[in-house]
């Protein structure tokens, strides 16, 4: 079992950049310890920035040093993040155009136990809807790894979501397919597509597995890309198939699943479900007690196919 | 030094000009502001079009993004757009010079309008430039009514907390608001007190005075180890009695009439400033 959450893979790659490139910025709302970037701090307090807990000045004074040339990664509990400095994000980053990486950590459910003030089950939503921002949710370290390289690169926004603890790894280490914006096939098959983001790339993929032995055939996508969604590979899933199945750990109204359905709806109309959390307070419990409390795993998503294809 | 009294007084001639063209404006504010930008742009701050993305450059950030006629003027002025491309284009259907700044045209660094994001944002410039050794400066207007606005407290407690030497925050103290007094709509006095408590070096002064306004800078400049704000006392709609300290004037288009007086007002002014 994988130990390193996606998180510190997050500050891995930016430690590897901060060395070469002074520009790399940090900068946290007394979220370094939750962000695994403490040692990102450490080693480069020239290049981090605390801001206190005051998620609205943390966004504002990102856009304010990439302005100035930096390349800011903000990183602050998703809850937080995505709606108390959700005015600064439009505003500040989005509509101003600044080069500023938004990383939400802990997001979804993964704070468990602490309470819907601490699920950020909005943060796709709320993010997806304002123009020129990009909305990324990578499925395991790896991956992750491979995003925050490529966003390194570019100098546009993105908000990157992430969760607390340490998930499987759906890659090899020295095998992870990626292409900026693409979602990546990790399965292919006409009966139904599994569309998934996020921790839910794993379910998705057990699920496929469990209706091969019963003689069903699956495309699975991690779709870490939500937005830009890669339509392309939704519409090259979706044709065959006689079911479409989206699942992401968000409330069910705005996330990848209605993005996914306007594409099926407009290109290649075929059922389609989409599995997520409820439009309701989450129930108390671990991510993992959650998920299989409402079937966001891979048996509760074979289950569901297998009922929908009747 | 030319004399920028004058000029500020032909300047709000032309943001009469472009609030009747665009049918719509902050005027109020505009008028109460102009001083402030025609120091800093003339007289204080090292920008222009042809140094506009040289990393030195000194920056400015109108967080009070409403009083985008007053700026359109102050850029036009300076060179950045012409005064007749905005007469044409102001509010119009497809324009880019719409009713708050807007950073796709030149000299305009950040997108405002939405009050109390101005100073966090020159907070991660002024950190940039320390980051950096630069030793350009780093202004932002704030309005008065606009300290209601929590995030400028997150910005203040930034501010002073990173000793930023390299900012200054100007307040536009008008004491009106789009409903009436300041003091009526939420207490505001104390400013003084307010900042210092957050460590920053606080200098009042007649807002509407652009000498004393430049010995303001020149004091901030020479200020070190804490950020300074400006509490720039100044009459909204200052230029003409059918204007000045009325809260109605927040945002209006003057009749034909109000126009004609308020034009010759400004232009008594003027000419009064030319003879000073």
């Amino acid at each position: 079992m994988n130990k390193i959450p996606n998180r510190q893979a997050i500050c891995e790659v930016l430690m590897e950049r901060a060395k070469d490139d002074r520009d790399v910025v940090v900068l946290c709302s007394d979220s370094r310890g939750s962000a695994s970037l403490a040692p990102f701090a450490n080693a480069f307090p020239e290049q981090f920035v605390e801001v206190g807990i005051a998620e609205q000045n943390l966004v504002s004074i990102s856009a304010g040093l990439a302005k100035c040339g930096k390349k800011p990664f903000a990183a602050s509990p998703a809850c937080f993040l995505s709606t108390r400095s959700y005015e600064q994000a439009k505003v500040d980053v989005a509509y101003s155009n600044t080069n500023v990486k938004l990383i939400g950590i802990s997001g979804g459910v993964s704070y468990g136990a602490l309470g819907m003030s601490h699920h950020s089950a909005q943060d796709i939503a709320a993010m997806s809807a304002i123009p020129n921002m990009r909305v990324y949710l990578p499925s395991d370290r790896h991956q992750t790894r491979k995003l925050v390289e490529a966003l390194l690169e570019d100098n546009k926004p993105a908000y990157i979501r992430v969760g607390r603890n340490p998930v499987e790894d759906i890659y090899e280490e020295d095998n992870v397919p990626f292409a900026m914006d693409q979602a990546t096939v990790l399965k292919e098959g006409t009966d139904v597509a599994i569309i998934a983001c996020g921790e839910m790339v794993r379910p998705a993929k057990e699920a496929a597995e469990i209706l091969e032995k019963q003689g069903i055939f699956a495309t699975v996508l991690d779709m870490y890309c939500v937005k830009p969604l890669d339509t392309a590979a939704v519409i090259r899933a979706a044709e065959p198939a006689k079911l479409v199945v989206t699942v992401e750990e968000h409330a069910p109204f705005g996330g990848l699943g209605s993005m996914v359905a306007q594409v099926v709806g407009a290109n290649c109309p075929t059922k389609i479900c989409n599995l997520a959390l409820p439009d309701a307070p989450v129930i108390t419990g671990t991510s993992k007690e959650v998920f299989d409390y409402y079937g966001l795993n891979g048996e509760g998503i074979a289950k569901k196919v297998v009922e929908l294809l009747g | 030094m030319e004399n920028l009294k004058a000029k500020a007084y032909e300047l709000r001639k032309h943001v009469v000009d472009i609030i009747m063209a665009g049918k719509g404006g902050h005027i109020g504010g505009d008028m109460s502001v102009i001083d402030i930008l025609v120091t800093l742009y003339f007289d204080q701050m090292n920008i222009s079009p042809e140094n506009m993305d040289d990393p030195n450059r000194d920056l400015f950030v109108l967080s009070k993004g409403h009083s985008v006629e007053a700026y359109y003027a102050v850029l036009a002025e300076k060179g950045f757009f012409s005064y007749e491309e905005v007469l044409e284009n102001f509010s119009k259907f497809g324009s880019k010079f719409i009713g708050h700044p807007n950073n796709k045209l030149p000299g305009i660094e950040m997108n405002s309008g939405s009050l109390g994001h101005g100073l966090p944002v020159c907070i991660g410039m002024a950190l940039a430039s320390r980051m950096d050794g630069r030793t350009n400066r780093v202004y932002t207007v704030m309005g008065d009514g606009e300290l209601a606005e929590g995030s400028v407290w997150e910005g203040a407690m930034a501010g002073g907390h990173y000793k930023l030497d390299n900012l200054c925050a100007i307040v536009d103290r008008n004491r009106l608001q789009i409903s009436g007094s300041t003091e009526d709509v939420m207490h505001h006095d104390s400013q003084e007190e307010r900042w210092a408590s957050f460590g920053w070096h606080v200098i009042s002064v007649d807002g509407n005075d652009i000498s004393a306004l430049h010995d303001a800078f020149e004091e901030a400049k020479a200020t070190k180890g804490k950020p300074t704000v400006v509490i720039a006392n100044t009459i909204k709609g200052c230029g003409s009695p059918v204007m000045e300290n009325k809260a109605g004037w927040h945002h209006k288009v003057p009749s034909q009439d109000e126009y004609e007086q308020i034009m010759k007002d400004l232009e008594a002014r003027r000419e009064a400033a030319l003879h000073e």
